[in-house]
């Protein structure tokens, strides 16, 4: 079949953590003329979403893995022949290759966009790092070692529930006794698989130190840090099969909803893509993780209103670029933080880590409303309100047209979440591990409001008020602790007096 | 027990004289062991104390020497030659092999010989001089195999080698002679084989090695430390019989386990050691286990290719780092 001159298109590396990718929609059809770099299909990956331009010209010639399926690294796409060469013609029985056919040693060399290597602060590359990757274990993705699958089926626990610390998000012997030792899981259940997410599991979850009720934001859905890049040369044989998507359906992950039950009459369902199960994962596996708790304060925005109004129009003529609240308030946060380290620090393993930079995650949801995605504005610190201002505008562009690169989403220290869009005013949201807190900022109203008069005298004026939460994990930061950090952010943004 | 501070060379030298002293069943021969001494000067002053009688000096012949030691051990003397490095002893691989290692099965009379093997490299002695064959052996039915690390054991299980009534290989590692000093127990004392000692304690990951692996092993668990992981040195002090209960202990609690020999890798002794510990102890298994050994390759001569050749503590602490990590 193969004229010499064909190309083969093989699904990318979407980072060093990245396994496996699901095609979620074929532009091009077999047949179909392609041009070089001109985009044939839409991938998902737990990290991104993103496009797949055509590795060279010619004719489709045949699609091998459809839409829907999920596949490994490497694994071969599409084929792209020559144009007018004798292939152009759709079978109209497609060769059954039900199995992905295997990566050739070195899938990156010929992914398109090969992640660039991100120039990543030492403190995000150690190789011990706590965080694994938001690749669900439980699916099936990931080996689980003999000593691992013992002690799991001796005390009924799902490894794939359990945060990985070995190599590549591996669940290692060390991670679930200490799983089980902290009595995340009880004996002779199978927890992760079955507990719904909010309900107040009397039997053995860690109980939050404040358990209030599960948010209905999940902000933070940081993919977590990758792996460390480095790659042992002597890694023993990869215990990953290769699964295809039927099998990697079946595999539910934790999380996911046992789905034995049929469904009733009115009911639809539809497969979890890759986002959403990573989504699930992390909310979960940050509840299991952190001590949340969350505190609220009040803050007159009147100055940063007046602010704005006055940078607006010369923001925008000149720059382009919208100063919006968010901006005013991540900028703010960003200066508080470095007075109170611990909230932009990390527990890792028996050890308080601590920065100098902070990498501001900001929750960005999707155009449909399904998912969202937070990307990374690194070294925060060093912009002024103008570069945080066009650093979010960025971002959000690029996380809603899919051109975040995987390492977009990676290495944040601490994570802000706008909810206060659509008029709420209250939130607890979940922290994206392994940070150590979460900022929530909502809507901004105008509310009636004691201040004094020139004269000292209590008047009720009308002030633009917002309320900002931190929710905080309990097991670093204390409530006092947070509470300073809060004040600190609202004298800020409530005496703001730049530009 | 008054001990004194004793190099290995010297441990293993006063371990014999004394089980002269003890024993007139026991003598030595070998090449150059009387007047000269022995090469390494093992037997330095022997002739003077034992007579010509009792420390022989031998023609260049390993089969004459250890086909006149198992003659005489089955006259029921108890022999104990030298080959002046272990590399020689192939030249006597059909006495040892063909009829010492068999001879008790066939004819029911043990054959207490010891062989005294100078063997390992790390002074750049070249392929002749530097191997260790200890695999070889440890592989016939018959044979015992002894590679001790410390003073304190190169004596002891000298005294045990003696006794035993089968034939008994004796792996003395040169780079250890006057390298490694250590207390030595002056009363006479065995150290029983089959039992591993516990070179370095540790939870996270296990190192089982013999000879001067040991040290090896123990500089990088040393490094290992400094960084947070806690490496278990296990010394198995011999091979043929192996403590097959220490390594699983240590790895059903570790679960990580990495087997490190001078010896070239293929057919070594630590492929026995892994695949039993692949056998035994798979659930206990958190990771592969890992080799670490020289190359399939004679032993370079030249400086630098050795230290390439022989483990180092920079592999063996980026092996266990890689273990860790896993």
């Amino acid at each position: 079949m193969s004229t010499g001159t064909q190309v083969e298109v093989v699904m990318p590396q979407m980072g060093v953590s990245v396994s496996e990718g699901t095609v979620t929609r074929w532009l091009k059809q077999p047949g179909d003329a392609v041009a070089l770099d001109e985009t044939l299909l839409e991938i998902s990956t737990d990290k991104v979403d993103t496009e797949i331009p055509s590795p060279g010209a010619g004719v489709l010639a045949e699609v091998r893995v459809q839409e829907g399926e999920t596949v490994e690294v490497g694994t071969v796409l599409a084929v792209i022949a020559p144009e007018g060469s004798a292939v152009a013609e759709p079978k109209p029985e497609p060769e059954p290759s039900p199995e992905p056919t295997p990566a050739p040693a070195a899938p990156a060399a010929a992914a398109p966009q090969p992640p660039p290597v991100e120039a990543m602060p030492a403190a995000t590359r150690l190789p011990p790092s706590p965080s694994p990757q938001a690749e669900p274990a439980g699916n099936g993705r990931t080996f689980i070692s003999p000593v691992v699958a013992r002690i799991a089926a001796e005390h009924g626990v799902d490894p794939g529930g359990i945060p990985g610390t070995g190599q590549g998000g591996r669940v290692t012997k060390k991670d679930i006794l200490q799983f089980i030792e902290t009595g995340a899981a009880a004996p002779g259940e199978a927890p992760a698989a079955q507990v719904p997410s909010p309900a107040p599991e009397p039997a053995a979850q860690t109980p939050p130190a404040a358990p209030g009720p599960v948010d209905e934001v999940p902000a933070a859905v940081a993919p977590p840090e990758t792996a460390p890049p480095q790659e042992p040369e002597a890694r023993p044989a990869p215990a990953q099969p290769a699964v295809a998507a039927p099998v990697a359906q079946g595999l539910a992950p934790a999380s996911q909803v046992p789905d034995e039950q049929p469904l009733a009459t009115g009911e639809s369902a539809e497969p979890m893509n890759a986002m959403r199960r990573g989504i699930a994962e992390h909310m979960r596996r940050s509840l299991d993780t952190s001590a949340h708790v969350t505190s609220a304060i009040e803050v007159d925005m009147s100055r940063v209103v007046a602010t704005r109004d006055r940078l607006k129009k010369e923001y925008q003529s000149s720059y382009g670029v919208n100063p919006t609240y968010l901006a005013f308030v991540t900028k703010a946060a960003v200066e508080t933080l470095k007075d109170w380290p611990w909230v932009n620090g990390e527990i890792r393993g028996e050890k308080i880590v601590t920065r100098p930079y902070v990498n501001v995650g900001v929750a960005v949801s999707l155009e449909d409303g399904k998912g969202l995605i937070v990307p990374v504005i690194k070294n925060a610190q060093d912009l002024n309100l103008l570069g945080v201002a066009r650093s979010i505008a960025d971002i959000a562009e690029r996380a809603r047209t899919k051109k975040l690169m995987p390492d977009d989403v990676q290495g944040g220290t601490f994570t802000i979440t706008n909810p206060g869009g659509y008029g709420t005013f209250h939130g607890t949201p979940i922290i994206s591990q392994p940070q150590a807190a979460i900022l929530g900022t909502y809507a901004l109203v105008k509310r009636p409001w004691v201040v004094q008069d020139e004269l000292g005298q209590d008047v009720i004026a009308i002030r633009p008020l917002m309320n900002l939460t931190l929710t905080y994990d309990h097991r670093l930061v204390d409530g006092a602790y947070a509470g300073s950090f809060l004040r600190d952010l609202k004298t800020r943004l409530e005496g703001w007096d730049e530009g | 027990m008054a001990t004194q501070e004793k190099t290995y060379l010297q441990a293993i030298s006063d371990g014999l004289r004394q089980e002269m002293r003890r024993d007139q069943r026991v003598f030595c021969l070998g090449e150059d062991v009387g007047v000269y001494g022995g090469a390494f000067k093992v037997t330095q002053g022997f002739q003077e104390e034992f007579g010509a009688s009792r420390v022989l000096d031998m023609p260049l012949s390993e089969t004459a020497i250890v086909a006149g030691a198992t003659g005489a051990a089955l006259m029921g003397m108890r022999p104990v030659a030298e080959m002046q490095f272990a590399d020689f002893v192939s030249c006597a691989w059909d006495h040892l092999v063909t009829v010492a290692a068999k001879q008790r099965y066939r004819a029911g009379t043990p054959v207490p010989i010891v062989l005294r093997l100078p063997s390992g490299g790390g002074f750049s002695g070249g392929p002749f001089h530097s191997q260790n064959p200890e695999s070889s052996f440890a592989h016939i039915p018959g044979l015992k195999v002894v590679c001790p690390a410390t003073p304190e054991d190169a004596k002891g299980l000298l005294a045990t080698s003696i006794e035993d009534p089968n034939p008994v290989l004796y792996f003395e590692h040169k780079h250890l002679y006057r390298r490694i000093k250590g207390p030595v127990p002056e009363e006479r004392y065995t150290t029983p084989f089959g039992k591993a000692r516990v070179h370095r304690e540790g939870d996270d990951l296990t190192v089982i090695t013999w000879g001067a692996m040991v040290y090896t092993a123990d500089e990088a668990a040393a490094k290992l430390a400094d960084e947070g992981v806690e490496v278990e040195v296990l010394d198995l002090r011999t091979l043929i019989p192996w403590d097959r209960e220490a390594v699983l202990e240590s790895v059903a609690r570790c679960s990580k386990a990495l087997v490190l020999h001078e010896d070239t890798k293929t057919g070594g002794f630590g492929a026995e050691i892994a695949a039993t510990i692949a056998e035994e102890a798979f659930e206990q298994l958190d990771a592969p286990v890992r080799r670490i050994a020289a190359p399939d390759s004679p032993v370079p001569f030249a400086p630098s290719l050795e230290k390439a050749f022989i483990p180092q503590v920079d592999d063996v602490a980026a092996a266990l780092r890689e273990l860790a990590a896993y």
